[in-house]
């Protein structure tokens, strides 16, 4: 498994708890391609783990998850799916027995195959934003939403050929550097070889289509109407930390 | 592609959450104001070289029936044509699928905000005045507003008072918005049959309620006696006549209150004018203060007269 995130236009909340593998499955795999990130490095921000111990929870918590059918238990009634996805994960590190479970399984050999090394540098570039729990997984499910939905347009663009317009979306939107003044519409049309006027075309092309891609994703792992237009207000609208 | 910093990714939520005015004749400015169902924003109408104000259905209500009650609200603007309503330019969807609709820039401060600068009472009573007339006409053309409070009054540079905000108005007969209401009936795409929708503190007792509770023109009234209650504090606070006008305006049942803006309208005038008012049945020294409060200039003309008249009597 990748941490490509999977085809899904619809919730798979309620799926992660189905009997059938074949439905419980596919769900599976847009759980993991959503949430490994933000999971391992809460694990790293909020737990201070190291590296290979948070790495190694990560697959745990899977592992837990699709061994035990512990996502079976979620009420959308009580919480978010998000918070009850940190709490379950907040339960696994406190959990006294979880180390033996590892050895049991195998000494905590990988299940899933996840790019952790990158993750890792990315830690080293985040700043946890205060010691409020929620708001750290938040901030980093926000993150791999977005990375996710980036790294589906870039697919797209790459095989429609739009190679311009991609670097035009990537010089303004993405290579960004905090304290740092946005380049000019000129200088990206330099840099990338278009014409100013294209900029801007270029521009809201792809958040427009960056948009959609987004919204897909929050609502495939959101349990509900409701909960997705929640998420969305704060995802949207929510001041970053 | 390699992990968004924190710079990216506020950017990106920002940009995203902006409207796509691609292919309209506007450019994006500023957000100036954030409701309940949508953003309004300020923005520059290249054709006619001027500001507007553009109201958005927000991001998570884009595929809700939220979004057609924002085109409801256009349209319910664009049937009431008054000095004291915002005229609508343009509806439609924008290129990133979310509904909008254009309408003139206000330029002033919320009520609250500009009573603060109304120092007197009569001053502050007679800017009340002024909000009654466009829900007045409102109701007289079948629409109720539903949630009247001070942040959906905006007053301009020259006094004039602007009633913003009905995302959740409703049309009902013109009949029923003129006297009692026996039903009502919510425009297409307006409202969700028996959620509450409103401020609560503003709210009428029956539209709190939800449900299937008749809701018509006199929660309207109920609101409106809720923000002369805001308005008037602390100067008109003991003003007998202004508190009933109060109580009348927000009884819990509706039967109690004024029929109508206008019968409200009159009361307060009434007392501005110094004249008895319905809401209150004054007594005997209450009546006299109140005509010699009204005649001071003549009653004081006739004392000085007939003092002078005494004087020279005696020193004749």
């Amino acid at each position: 498994m990748s941490d490509r995130f999977p085809e899904t236009r619809h919730s798979i909340v309620a799926n992660l708890g189905s009997d059938d593998p074949a439905v419980r499955s596919p769900a599976f795999e847009v759980l993991v391609a959503s949430y490994w990130k933000p999971i391992y490095k809460y694990l790293r921000l909020r737990w201070q783990l190291p590296h290979e111990q948070a790495e190694d929870l990560t697959q745990d918590f899977f592992a837990d998850s699709l061994e035990r059918q512990l996502l079976a238990a979620f009420d959308p009634a009580k919480a978010r799916f998000r918070t009850f996805l940190r709490l379950c994960l907040d339960h696994l590190v406190t959990d006294e027995f979880h180390a033996a479970r590892r050895l049991k399984r195998g000494g905590g050999a990988p299940v899933l195959s996840l790019d952790f090394t990158g993750a890792c540098d990315e830690v080293t570039g985040v700043a946890a934003p205060g010691d409020d729990p929620d708001a750290l997984f938040h901030r980093e499910w926000i993150r791999a939403v977005f990375e996710a939905a980036v790294g589906a347009l870039e697919a797209e663009y790459a095989a429609m050929g739009k190679s311009a317009a991609w670097r035009v979306f990537a010089a303004y939107d993405l290579d960004r550097v905090r304290d740092v003044a946005e380049p000019s519409y000129a200088d990206v049309a330099a840099r990338v070889g278009v014409p100013v006027t294209q900029v801007t075309n270029h521009l809201a092309a792809a958040r427009r289509r960056l948009r959609v891609l987004v919204l897909e994703r929050v609502r495939a792992v959101t349990s509900g109407e409701e909960e997705y237009r929640e998420e969305l207000r704060e995802l949207f609208g929510g001041k970053p930390a | 592609m390699s992990g968004l910093g924190n710079a990216a990714l506020d950017h990106l939520r920002d940009v995203l959450e902006r409207p796509d005015l691609s292919g309209t004749r506007y450019d994006l400015v500023e957000p100036i104001a954030q409701g309940g169902m949508g953003t309004v924003y300020r923005a520059w109408d290249r054709e006619l070289a001027r500001d507007v104000a553009i109201k958005v259905v927000r991001s998570e209500l884009a595929d809700s029936e939220i979004a057609g009650r924002l085109t409801g609200e256009a349209k319910i603007l664009a049937q009431l044509e008054h000095p004291g309503l915002v005229p609508v330019h343009e509806v439609g969807r924008l290129a990133d699928g979310r509904s909008f609709y254009v309408m003139r820039l206000v330029r002033g401060q919320e009520l609250d905000l500009a009573a603060l600068e109304v120092r007197t009472l009569p001053e502050r009573l007679r800017l009340y005045l002024k909000i009654l007339d466009p829900i007045a006409y409102a109701h007289s053309r079948g629409i109720i507003h539903r949630d009247l409070k001070p942040g959906n009054i905006m007053v301009g540079p020259f006094g004039e008072v602007l009633v913003l905000d009905w995302g959740i108005a409703k049309a009902v007969s013109t009949r029923e918005a003129a006297g009692p209401a026996e039903r009502t009936a919510a425009l297409p795409g307006a409202t969700n049959p028996g959620a509450v929708l409103g401020t609560y503190g503003f709210m009428a007792p029956e539209q709190a309620i939800g449900g299937s509770v008749a809701v018509d023109h006199r929660a309207d009234v109920y609101s409106l006696g809720v923000i002369l209650r805001t308005l008037i504090n602390p100067a008109g606070s003991g003003a007998k006549p202004l508190v009933a006008i109060i109580a009348r305006a927000t009884a819990a049942d509706p039967a109690a209150r004024y029929a109508g803006v206008g019968d409200l309208a009159a009361d307060v005038s009434a007392y501005l004018d110094g004249r008895p008012v319905a809401a209150y049945h004054e007594n005997l020294i209450e009546r006299i203060g109140r005509f010699v409060s009204r005649h001071q200039v003549a009653i004081g003309l006739v004392v000085a007269y007939l003092l002078m008249r005494i004087v020279l009597l005696v020193f004749r």
